[in-house]
């Protein structure tokens, strides 16, 4: 029921907005595992990251998309979290300490993974500034650890910032590029996994002419 | 209800382009370097683009105009996703979006003296008002005339070529102006193919100007050439136009597509980028396909407008 639902709003809404209005771009597609299961890691500046990358790909891989948000933020009201749980197959996080006595948070993860499903998590833990990478989370890590063979992509989104910042509401069409980088395999060690992905976004940020990636002004008042 | 000439000469198009396609397969099984691969991309999407654009001419002046509208907004919206813009002017950004379809709705009731003043006049007004309204100095000017010169030339020059088209209604749209949107759409762009090709085979000299350094002396002079001659072979016979007026079309053509060519160019080398997009493979974006256009439809229909060619 719920499928047929989640199917008809991503086809006939969620992209053709994308797609048509506001534009989307994937670069290096052939980068992504053709099938089984991996975990994409991506760049936050906008609630539009999730539906942007799921726009991307075949309309028969919804279900294989699973992107993991705070539960504290998507759980505050219905709405929203209707929306993220019917539309988007969110795998909702506890944002804060865990207690041992909490059980594994990352469990459902783990579940999602072994059933080859795709995951999708943004490891600044927060939508941030276009052009500004915040600190990772170490969560990938321990999920890279325990499946070692899934492979962990990075991903560079670029544009999804200018048409919806954090605290804009009406979205403004502009083009946007998803980059797909090389996958990452886990290395055994926590701190150089997660500094080699963070090196492969910023590269990929890096490749684009330096204002493309800044929607304020900074750039333009170098000019006084 | 469609002439036959148009037909005859629909049907020329797709002949000329099936020999070339044939030709460039055959030399990409026989030598496939990165060049022809390119050249091999680029002739797919040509087929793309012509069949789209036939239906949109052959569907009659209200889908030809739907098209040329749809044209303008991804231009726009190319242009707007390149330029630095600032976060404060977001509900401005949206506003010029709506200008599109007020522009071509001008068009379409063949409201010539306000098509004319709608971006140059009104909407550079209101944006101005708009932007100061939302309060923020610093970037005010760069951010202002990026915006205008971007509407300018997606908006307003683009919005030419839909005028072209209900040129001689008076009130009503009409179907006969094809002919002229199909000459001047068709010898802008066998200009720009014409320049590429000769520049490519015969280019010796070292580029003519600064912007690009792909333009050649050779490259110039041999599109031009060809500019002229199709315009004189295919002008009497297809449009109203005299042997000298089409002759005239024919030199203004290739001159103003060749400035606008490099016009973008110059955008592009300001900018760092190599294409304007990616929604046209081989070519690059939607502003990298329509640069010449932009500039030949504004000096096409005032040549026709001011000596009533039509």
């Amino acid at each position: 029921m719920f499928k047929i639902l989640r199917y008809c709003i991503h086809m006939l809404l969620i992209r053709p907005f994308l797609l048509g209005f506001v534009g989307l771009n994937l670069i290096y597609r052939e980068r992504l595992p053709a099938s089984g299961a991996a975990i994409l890691v991506a760049n936050h500046n906008s609630h539009l990251d999730v539906p942007a990358i799921i726009s991307l790909f075949p309309l028969g891989l919804l279900d294989k998309f699973r992107p993991v948000g705070a539960r504290g933020y998507f759980f505050r009201n219905r709405v929203l979290a209707w929306c993220a749980i019917h539309l988007f197959r969110l795998i909702p996080l506890n944002r804060d300490r865990f207690l041992p006595s909490d059980g594994d948070p990352l469990h459902e993860c783990s579940r999602a993974l072994e059933k080859n499903e795709i995951l999708i998590i943004f490891p600044e833990g927060t939508r941030g500034i276009p052009g500004q990478l915040g600190p990772f989370k170490p969560g990938i890590s321990h999920l890279a650890r325990r499946h070692p063979d899934v492979p962990v992509i990075p991903i560079f989104i670029d544009g999804t910032g200018k048409v919806l910042p954090k605290d804009a509401y009406i979205p403004v069409p502009f083009v946007c590029d998803v980059y797909i980088g090389n996958a990452v395999r886990w290395n055994g060690d926590k701190k150089m996994f997660l500094q080699i992905i963070r090196q492969e976004i910023l590269n990929m940020n890096n490749q684009l002419p330096h204002f493309a990636t800044d929607p304020n002004h900074e750039i333009l008042n170098q000019i006084y | 209800m469609i002439p036959d000439n148009i037909m005859v000469f629909l049907e020329i198009i797709i002949v000329t382009l099936s020999i070339v396609t044939t030709v460039i397969y055959g030399l990409v099984k026989y030598k496939p370097t990165a060049e022809l691969k390119e050249i091999w991309l680029r002739i797919r999407t040509w087929w793309m683009m012509i069949i789209i654009f036939m239906i949109a001419i052959l569907l009659g002046p209200v889908i030809s105009l739907v098209f040329f509208a749809l044209l303008s907004f991804l231009a726009l919206r190319e242009f707007l996703s390149l330029i630095p813009t600032r976060s404060v002017d977001r509900p401005t950004l949206l506003c010029v979006y709506l200008t599109i379809p007020m522009q071509y709705l001008l068009i379409a009731n063949g409201n010539y003296e306000i098509f004319v003043i709608f971006v140059p006049l009104i909407v550079f007004l209101f944006l101005a008002s708009s932007m100061v309204l939302a309060g923020e100095t610093p970037g005010f000017i760069s951010a202002i005339s990026t915006l205008n010169w971007g509407l300018m030339l997606t908006v307003y020059l683009l919005g030419y070529v839909g005028f072209v088209l209900v040129i001689t209604s008076d009130g009503g749209l009409i179907t006969s102006n094809a002919v002229l949107v199909l000459f001047l759409v068709f010898l802008t762009e066998l200009n720009d193919v014409a320049q590429y090709t000769f520049g490519k085979l015969f280019g010796t000299t070292t580029a003519i100007i600064k912007v690009s350094p792909n333009k050649t002396a050779e490259g110039f002079a041999g599109g031009l050439s060809i500019t002229i001659l199709s315009a004189v072979l295919i002008g009497p016979w297809l449009t109203s136009l005299t042997t000298w007026e089409s002759l005239i079309a024919g030199i203004l053509i290739g001159v103003a597509g060749f400035l606008g060519d490099i016009t973008i160019s110059a955008v592009k080398r300001d900018l760092g980028i190599k294409d304007t997009g990616r929604l046209l493979p081989g070519h690059g974006g939607v502003l990298d396909r329509v640069d010449s256009l932009l500039f030949t439809a504004p000096v096409f229909f005032h040549y026709i407008y001011q000596f009533k060619l039509y």
